[in-house]
């Protein structure tokens, strides 16, 4: 068995686990949140972090697909499953279309087309107003069940969340350790190097684009099932901007990283509300500080750190005197 | 470097454990849900102030039956999910028996759900009339409701004899409440809405959507939005040379409005509560006694008038306290307790709730006000 396998495998043991010790009802669902920002961490991290192209327009894409699937059961009463499969198609061919011109663009340019695609995406949430609710909010989208078990509470939630999220995490492992990852990584580092090399360089950057704004799709899906309410505040830029956050602080090109960057993102906030009025400073100190000591993510600085610690607790053994 | 980072950090973790320690028994625990940060902090800041100097002074007279209050405050940023995560850490960790908040009409829908499943009662700070219509049994609120507002004016028109009008609503939460609601009454009061407009609620200019306007066959113009947006169309108006009657909605009243239109202001009518009208209310006004303790306790604390979202949690503080004293502090008797309000004179107005209506408010909750000479003058 290879070492990848292991680490997943333990991995998701840790998963299956992890609610029994967590007994408080409120922590299970900061950890369905964490879930759902490692499948959009995850998936932006395969576009930044792999191929080497950044989008600051991801919450956008998430919000379409909690969108499409909130409109089309509430208003139309389509089947959540069936809404969650046309959420996902319809946003990963739209970013397929959307990706051949935008990707041809590069640094700066690229971030600014994708910024707008982000903010068009969030004004239609807030104009569209018969159809979304317009800014207050469209309420009521029904849970997701399958074989008479409705997803309607934290555990469940848990589950259900942490399942898709596992799934996406063994398909993108695969992914990058396959022929099409390490094409990626060729036009991260060179894309007229890839190209010279024989690589479909920009068949590729609007793939993975497009699979991408998928992941991200049925994020947002799971997202409208399990918290039934959606409002386009969610979906605005400063969470997009959050987004590529969770995959810098995490680790770039790393997916265990990614589950790190998403989950420090969602927990740090939530045990920083004790210091009240300043959680928002100490908050952007940690950042900074993190950024600054770890310029790896913390997919490299954590075990840097600890061997660093067992390091200094061996050479000093009046520490444990 | 390295041991001044680990002091830090074992500080810093200490100071947590303090804080979640802190909490001692025999209180009771109210939660708070504010967007204290964020683009609606100008509702959260001035609610989170006053629930805290509400509590504060409840417990210097010793608080309710002898045992103090605990406010907790969570700060939501009028993020929706926030909000849900906030309010699930209220009741599940915190153990609050009732929360207070949270600021908007969007958050407050998403934590609808989270209330309602774990049965603690919620009483809302946001507007919208879809938080209490259709009634949902552990959901209260204390702003007065859209149609209200909306009713006030449309009445007045009718009493000048005034029938088309020109709508222009802001399009985030606040305006498209307003606009429905604008719409919804027209047919009822008579009135025919000839142009209906929006501005985004960043806009600096809205000359085009005036000039439209000017060259229409409205009579009056509504305008329903939240600072600044308001200030700049009164501006434009006046630039424009526009003579027709212009009106405000409830959610400019506030001085900070006269300060941003400045000269462009005066004229303007608008519905509001009658906290900014609270020294020139006739005597035998039933709500005199508590509108002039707020504003007076408000300057005393925080140096700054208190206004109509302070009145909220003014007013959510004081129905709990009034619903704890009579039936005690477990969930479920509290939403019964709360049902059974009636006649308290709040800051936003007179409040009776009942099975079939949890906003508890009548048109009479607002008076229509005009900009005289830089203050507000009652319209009689």
């Amino acid at each position: 068995m290879n070492r990848e396998l292991i680490k997943f495998l333990l991995l998701v043991v840790v998963v299956l686990l992890a609610p029994l010790s967590v007994s408080e009802g409120y922590l299970l669902n900061v950890l369905v949140f964490v879930g759902i920002h490692t499948m959009l961490a995850l998936a932006l991290n395969l576009l930044l972090g792999y191929a080497g192209q950044i989008s600051l327009g991801h919450a956008g894409f998430f919000g379409l697909g909690a969108y499409i699937s909130g409109v089309l059961t509430v208003n139309h009463g389509i089947d959540p499953w069936l809404a969650m499969a046309i959420a996902a198609t319809t946003v990963t061919l739209m970013a397929f279309l959307v990706g051949f011109p935008i990707l041809k663009l590069k640094g700066h340019y690229l971030a600014m087309a994708t910024l707008g695609l982000g903010i068009i995406i969030y004004i239609v949430f807030n104009e569209a107003v018969d159809q979304t609710g317009g800014p207050s909010g469209l309420s009521g989208i029904p849970n997701l069940s399958i074989a008479g078990i409705t997803f309607d509470s934290d555990i469940k939630n848990y589950y259900l969340i942490w399942t898709a999220t596992l799934i996406c995490m063994g398909l993108a492992l695969n992914l990058v350790h396959s022929r099409i990852g390490r094409a990626l990584r060729a036009i991260h580092d060179s894309e007229v190097a890839a190209r010279v090399m024989g690589v479909n360089a920009r068949l590729f950057k609007v793939q993975i684009f497009a699979l991408s704004a998928g992941i991200s799709a049925v994020a947002g899906s799971l997202y409208a099932h399990t918290m039934t309410f959606i409002a386009p505040a969610s979906f605005g830029f400063n969470f997009s901007v959050e987004l590529v956050t969770m995959v810098i602080i995490g680790g770039l090109a790393s997916i265990y990283g990614s589950l790190l960057g998403a989950a420090l993102l969602t927990v740090l906030p939530e045990i920083l509300r004790t210091f009240q009025d300043f959680d928002i400073v100490v908050y952007g100190l940690l950042l900074i500080i993190m950024t600054m000591y770890m310029p790896g993510g913390l997919v490299q600085g954590i075990p840097a750190l600890l061997s660093a610690l067992w390091g200094k607790f061996k050479r000093s053994p009046a520490a444990h005197a | 470097m390295k041991r001044f980072l680990q002091t830090t950090t074992i500080a810093l973790l200490l100071l947590v454990w303090a804080s979640i320690c802190g909490a001692s028994a025999g209180t009771i625990k109210i939660g708070a849900l504010f967007s204290v940060s964020g683009p609606p902090s100008f509702l959260g800041e001035p609610e989170r102030n006053t629930a805290k100097m509400v509590v504060d002074e409840i417990n210097a007279l010793g608080g309710i039956k002898g045992r103090k209050l605990e406010l907790v405050v969570y700060d939501t940023q009028g993020d929706a999910t926030k909000a849900v995560q906030a309010a699930n850490r209220l009741i599940k960790e915190d153990k609050v028996v009732a929360i207070i908040g949270p600021s908007t009409t969007g958050e407050t829908m998403a934590v609808i759900p989270v209330a309602e499943k774990e049965r603690v009662p919620l009483i809302s700070c946001a507007a919208g009339s879809k938080i209490t219509d259709p009634v949902k049994k552990w959901v209260f609120k204390t702003a007065q409701n859209d149609g209200l507002a909306v009713a006030k004016i449309y009445e007045y028109l009718n009493r000048k004899k005034i029938n088309r009008i020109a709508i222009l609503t802001v399009s985030d939460g606040f305006g498209s409440s307003g606009r429905e609601q604008l719409k919804a009454n027209a047919a009822r009061y008579g009135i025919q809405i000839v142009v209906d407009d929006t501005y985004g609620p960043k806009d600096t200019d809205m000359t085009a959507q005036l000039t439209k306007i000017r060259g229409s066959q409205a009579q009056a113009v509504i305008c329903w939005g939240t600072n600044p947006g308001p200030a700049v169309i009164a501006k434009n108006v006046k630039q424009l040379g526009i003579k027709l009657p212009l009106f405000m909605s409830h959610g400019v009243s506030s001085k900070k409005f006269i300060e941003l239109a400045g000269d462009a202001a005066d004229g303007i009518i608008l519905p509001s509560g009658r906290v900014i009208v609270a020294d020139v209310l006739p005597a035998k006004d039933k709500q005199k006694k508590s509108l002039i303790a707020f504003v007076k306790d408000y300057q005393k604390h925080y140096r700054a008038e208190g206004d109509h979202f302070g009145g909220h949690a003014w007013d959510a503080v004081m129905l709990l306290k009034g619903a704890i004293e009579r039936g005690g502090d477990s969930p479920a008797a509290i939403r019964d307790q709360l049902e059974r309000t009636v006649n308290f004179a709040g800051i936003g107005g007179i409040f009776t709730y009942s099975v079939a209506d949890h906003a508890g408010l009548s048109k009479d909750a607002f008076v229509l006000v005009e900009v005289k000479n830089k203050d507000w003058a009652l319209v009689k």
